[in-house]
């Protein structure tokens, strides 16, 4: 491995711990409201999270190529700020890569929650705990395992990222090419050396870390999550 | 109840044997086209397939990726390559038929902007004044190595150096320059060329004299010896008829 591809990898790494981190602070807030609304929005919600499980990347990557260009409404927003068009850049890829791993950190979370039922809330609820200490001292910990369902997903799933990130990323080295883009370039130019030690590194990777999911998890909210 | 179900799965069944709309004759011929050629192709298998009755299934995608497929036994019957060596050193490794390779098209390059009437293009490449210029591959697609050596002759590879991305083909790379992502772009004239104007956008046709003249030749693959479509094609590349319609995309 030289160092363009040790570079392909820190980047990887680099987007799949930011894409997780912010899915995890986007997601709590949803999966909880998930899993206790009744409201006639839900779902509807829970379908616009699941989409990206159906949609091929083609898609995501297309439409994501319009709405943040010059000419979609993302763009002319991040424009209008002064930040610039979202496509071949590192942020435009944390942002498609948390469209495209939301299910998979929102469903086990959103499961967690549900697996706890109201009872041990009504009785942190009678002990006069107020909501917010009731969600950090009784519902966070008690959906532990669902956490560390969507830690492992969200980032493996972010690492494994390939379409979305070939159609808006533009292949820039250290800023958008990812190691499975890296992949398809040197399998493309017949550097089947360079291509066989990323690809061994990123399927041990992949082994690896549902492996110990399961090892770490065998509960049900990572059951119930079948893959 | 049984009986139905039979009879829905020999229907499911014989729906995928059959293909609608296949030639009378039954002869396919599996082309793989450079990205750059795909739409003049379009246009040639239509009136190649009236005038024949063969069918033409095209694949159309980067060339070195091509290369890498046949390698694996893809089942093209015709590659019609952005390059001359491509099809010479599949020639050279027993996956093609040595004496069928022949020049089909040059293709010229193009400098495209989809923002319409800007006077120059090339003056705006010389200020500077983009934020991303999109180009193929170098590596994989012919029109990227000749948007490099346009670069290098204009003396502007290094400044323009961290503007560049890269698309996999002369598709994408058209891709992100037609949805504005890129300001400018190095494109095949056949993308934005038809019936001798550019229909979109403003462009600048870079000058011969920078990079070498993109010769693309096709070659019948070993996939395709003894097959009659491709045989028929290849003639029909060769006609009058198909050269009219290249040199309205802007190929020589």
């Amino acid at each position: 491995m030289d160092t363009a591809d040790l570079s392909t990898i820190w980047l990887t790494l680099k987007l799949a711990s930011l894409t997780t981190v912010c899915l995890l602070l986007l997601g709590t807030p949803l999966a909880w409201w998930l899993a206790r609304t009744r409201s006639r929005f839900r779902h509807i919600v829970r379908t616009l999270v699941a989409l990206p499980l159906v949609l091929p990347p083609t898609v995501i990557g297309f439409y994501l190529l319009i709405f943040m260009g010059p000419q979609g409404m993302l763009g002319r927003l991040t424009e209008s700020l002064g930040l610039g068009l979202l496509p071949f850049t590192f942020s435009g890829l944390v942002l498609a890569s948390m469209l495209y791993s939301m299910p998979f950190v929102v469903q086990p979370l959103q499961n967690a929650f549900e697996a706890i039922g109201d009872r041990p809330l009504e009785v942190a609820a009678t002990l006069r705990a107020s909501p917010f200490d009731t969600f950090f001292s009784v519902a966070l910990p008690l959906a532990k395992p669902g956490y560390l369902t969507a830690i492992v997903l969200g980032f493996a799933h972010t690492v494994g990222e390939f379409g979305v990130v070939l159609m808006i990323g533009g292949n820039i080295p250290d800023k958008t090419r990812v190691v499975s883009v890296q992949i398809y370039d040197h399998v493309d130019a017949l550097d089947y050396a360079h291509a066989h030690s990323l690809a061994a590194a990123m399927l041990l990777f992949s082994c690896a870390s549902l492996f110990l999911l399961y090892l770490w998890n065998p509960t049900d909210s990572a059951r119930k999550f079948s893959l | 109840m049984t009986r139905n179900f039979f009879q829905l799965i020999f229907l499911l069944l014989s729906l995928c044997v059959s293909r609608p709309g296949s030639a009378q004759n039954g002869q396919t011929v599996q082309i793989a086209v450079a990205a750059n050629f795909a739409a003049p192709m379009q246009q040639i298998a239509a009136s190649f397939e009236v005038s024949s009755g063969y069918h033409v299934a095209i694949s159309a995608g980067a060339t070195g990726k091509f290369y890498a497929q046949i390698k694996n036994a893809a089942p093209f019957d015709i590659l019609l390559s952005a390059d001359q060596s491509t099809p010479t050193q599949l020639a050279q490794e027993k996956f093609a038929v040595p004496k069928t390779q022949f020049t089909y098209a040059t293709g010229k390059l193009v400098l495209w902007s989809a923002t319409p009437a800007i006077a120059n293009v090339g003056a705006l490449l010389k200020s500077g004044q983009f934020k991303h210029i999109a180009l193929a591959s170098p590596t994989l697609a012919p029109y990227g190595a000749a948007s490099i050596e346009t670069l290098k002759a204009l003396n502007l590879l290094e400044q323009v150096a961290p503007k560049i991305v890269q698309g996999e083909s002369i598709g994408q790379t058209y891709t992100f320059a037609a949805t504005g992502n890129a300001e400018l772009g190095f494109v095949a004239l056949s993308q934005v060329w038809k019936d001798g104007k550019i229909q979109s956008g403003s462009a600048w046709i870079v000058p011969q004299k920078l990079y070498s003249p993109i010769h693309q030749d096709a070659i019948i693959l070993t996939h395709g010896v003894g097959n009659p479509a491709a045989l028929a094609l290849v003639a029909y590349l060769k006609s009058d008829a198909a050269k009219k319609i290249m040199h309205s995309f802007g190929y020589e």
